[in-house]
């Protein structure tokens, strides 16, 4: 099956000289139709400087970016690029727009990108995307961003990337907020969507649980580079890093307390995994069927 | 008990409109021990963050806090408090990390710069003191101290978070307020993060009142957890018994409907 949409040995920095940051170290994925790679990994480690590099907020410093088997230039294809592949961002506080309600917010996506919708249409469409999120659209449309809860935003944020019917849809941290059985409805419409509209989805968590849910493919990050990726499941029960064996371990389990030195976590153990797996390296091991390794220095 | 630091009575909050009111908390009574972390969980617009804009006395209208509501910190109540002490009670009473933290850093300003700006309306005139005990606030948050010449877009979303972490300790508040203070950080800084912020309590005293939907983590980290449907709380008990023994029924699909780390995927 050949991908959607890659990302070829991208390498992005930001700053200069001491100070230069390594955002994305010769990164590369493939995003195919009909299937979901979760990235996860340490904060600050480059996630969501690679979803910009696919919306191509960013132009990458080397390497490319494919998309149905053409490199991207500055310029290429930007338009049909920007309808055919969507975002949900972090922070569903600083990406809507206070003076327009929600009615607009969904419309405007509907109107861009959706010309077979004509008048009425167009309502009920919005109506829709709303149910499709679990909100009350009776509620909810006519209201502004700030008299919406966290979760709520964040669910408009869903729909507005829904609502454009894109190929491929990068969702950073989509469910962050959402209450457990939300949750689980927005993770079965993303599976849905993959599996009746063949939508291709790059998903951006902190939270793995959900990852295995949705994600056939994982790939963990550290300080730039992927350190670890293939099958889901193989990468959750055999964790070949450190670096992802810590990162399961982490996990919130509800029978450990923090009160209880026995379920403490280790800051220097953790420290000294973290110095480990920035060093980079681009020899690479296989583990596994469908499942691989950054070498580990020494 | 001792005398709670926090009592909050007969909480009810309404977002008023021009057509209808909306009660979004509706006659709300809890209790948090001087020392204690307090969790409050319950579905997304259940009321969690108007709870705590209100005991922060940050709520603005439309929110309309009733009559007969009460909420007292260390027996004062902080819906009296007149404007000078309301100044006094922000940050050093109580400090509050929001549900948008990474959002609520000042754009333009360094980080050092916000830090000043809250330790300066507190007295701390002597700028390389303010300056030390930046560093030393950053460090609790694993933040490089030389990195607060930084503006904050130079972070990402978890390390903005932890740098309104740091600003909320930096003046030694009685409570602190957290509004799913980690949602944006890797599970491993999340715990070390909050592992800090157990030691620091046990070390300082101060309480905590934690939100989030994660409640494998709420239970992880708090004493006691409230449980909130719709604008009520319809469950408080100890963190083992929500979890071992939940008595709500609204508890029990909580925990049902949590995804499991090694169950198989849904597709
Ligand atoms: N515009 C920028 N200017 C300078 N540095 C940046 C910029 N954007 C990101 N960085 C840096 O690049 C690194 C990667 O940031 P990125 O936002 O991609 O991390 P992330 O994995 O999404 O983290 P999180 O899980 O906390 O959201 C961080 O060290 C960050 O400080
Ligand atoms: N300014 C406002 N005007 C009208 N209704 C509002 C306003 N702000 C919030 N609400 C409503 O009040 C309810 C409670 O909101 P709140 O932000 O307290 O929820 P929450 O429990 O924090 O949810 P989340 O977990 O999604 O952050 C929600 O249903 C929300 O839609
Ligand atoms: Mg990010
Ligand atoms: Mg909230």
């Amino acid at each position: 099956m050949t991908a959607l949409l890659a990302l070829d040995d991208v390498t992005k920095t930001f700053g200069y000289g001491d100070a230069m940051i390594h955002a994305a170290r010769g990164v590369s994925f493939e995003l195919k139709a009909g299937r979901a790679l979760a990235v996860v990994g340490e904060s600050g480690s480059g996630k969501t400087t690679c979803a910009r590099l696919v919306m191509r907020d960013y132009a990458p410093d080397g390497g490319k970016l494919v998309f149905r088997g053409k490199p991207m230039g500055d310029r290429t294809d930007l338009v049909a690029y920007r309808r055919a592949v969507q975002m949900i961002f972090q922070d569903p506080f600083a990406s809507l727009n206070p003076a327009h309600n929600i009615r607009h917010h969904l419309r405007r996506p509907l109107r861009l990108h959706r010309p077979e919708l004509k008048g009425a249409a167009i309502d009920a469409e919005v109506l829709e995307l709303l149910r499709l999120v679990q909100l009350d659209p009776e509620r909810l449309v006519d209201r502004h961003p700030f008299e919406l809860s966290g979760g709520q935003r964040q669910r408009i944020n869903i729909a507005r990337a829904l609502a454009v019917r894109p190929e491929v849809l990068v969702a950073d941290e989509p469910t962050s907020m959402l209450d457990v059985s939300v949750r689980l409805g927005v993770l079965n419409l993303l599976n849905a969507m993959k599996q009746e509209m063949r939508l291709g989805l790059l998903y951006i968590t902190h939270d793995i649980a959900t990852a295995r849910y949705v994600a056939e493919d994982i790939a963990v990050m550290y300080a730039g580079q992927i350190l670890e990726w293939g099958a889901t499941a193989s990468v959750i029960d055999r964790p070949a890093h450190p670096y992802t064996r810590l990162l399961l371990s982490a996990v919130p389990d509800p029978q450990i307390r923090f009160a209880d030195p026995a379920g403490r976590l280790d800051p220097d153990a953790a420290a000294a995994v973290r110095q480990a797996a920035a060093v980079p390296t681009r020899e690479v091991r296989e583990v596994g069927p469908n499942h691989f390794v950054r070498a580990l220095p020494g | 008990m001792t005398r709670p630091l926090l009592s909050v009575r007969n909480l009810t909050i309404d977002y008023v409109g021009l057509a209808s009111d909306f009660r979004a908390v509706d006659d709300v009574s809890f209790d948090i021990a001087p020392g204690e972390v307090f969790g409050l969980a319950g579905e997304s617009g259940c009321g969690k963050s108007t709870i705590a804009f209100a005991i922060s006395r940050l709520h603005r209208p439309p929110a309309l806090i009733r009559r007969e509501s009460r909420i007292l910190l260390d027996g004062r109540d902080v819906l009296d408090l007149p404007a000078e002490a309301l100044r006094q009670f922000r940050w050093r009473e109580v400090a509050m990390v929001f549900q948008s933290a990474m959002n609520s850093l000042n754009p333009v300003l360094r980080v050092e710069d916000q830090f000043h700006d809250v330790l300066k309306t507190h007295g701390e005139r002597d700028r390389s003191r303010r300056r030390e005990r930046i560093a030393e606030v950053l460090r609790l948050v694993d933040i490089d101290p030389d990195r607060m010449r930084d503006y904050p877009h130079q972070f990402s979303g978890g390390m903005r978070q932890r740098i309104v972490i740091a600003i909320c300790m930096a003046l030694n508040p009685k409570l602190v307020i957290m509004d799913e203070p980690t949602t944006a950080l890797d599970v491993v800084v999340q715990r070390e993060i909050l592992q800090r912020i157990d030691e620091l309590r046990r070390r300082f005293g101060f309480s905590v009142l934690f939100i989030t939907h994660d409640l494998g983590l709420m239970t992880q980290f708090c004493d006691r957890i409230g449980i909130m449907l719709a604008g009520r709380l319809v469950e408080v008990d100890n963190a083992a018994t929500i979890h071992d023994a939940p008595k709500h029924d609204y508890t029990r699909q909580l925990w049902a409907a949590f995804p499991s780390l090694h169950a198989e995927h849904g597709a």
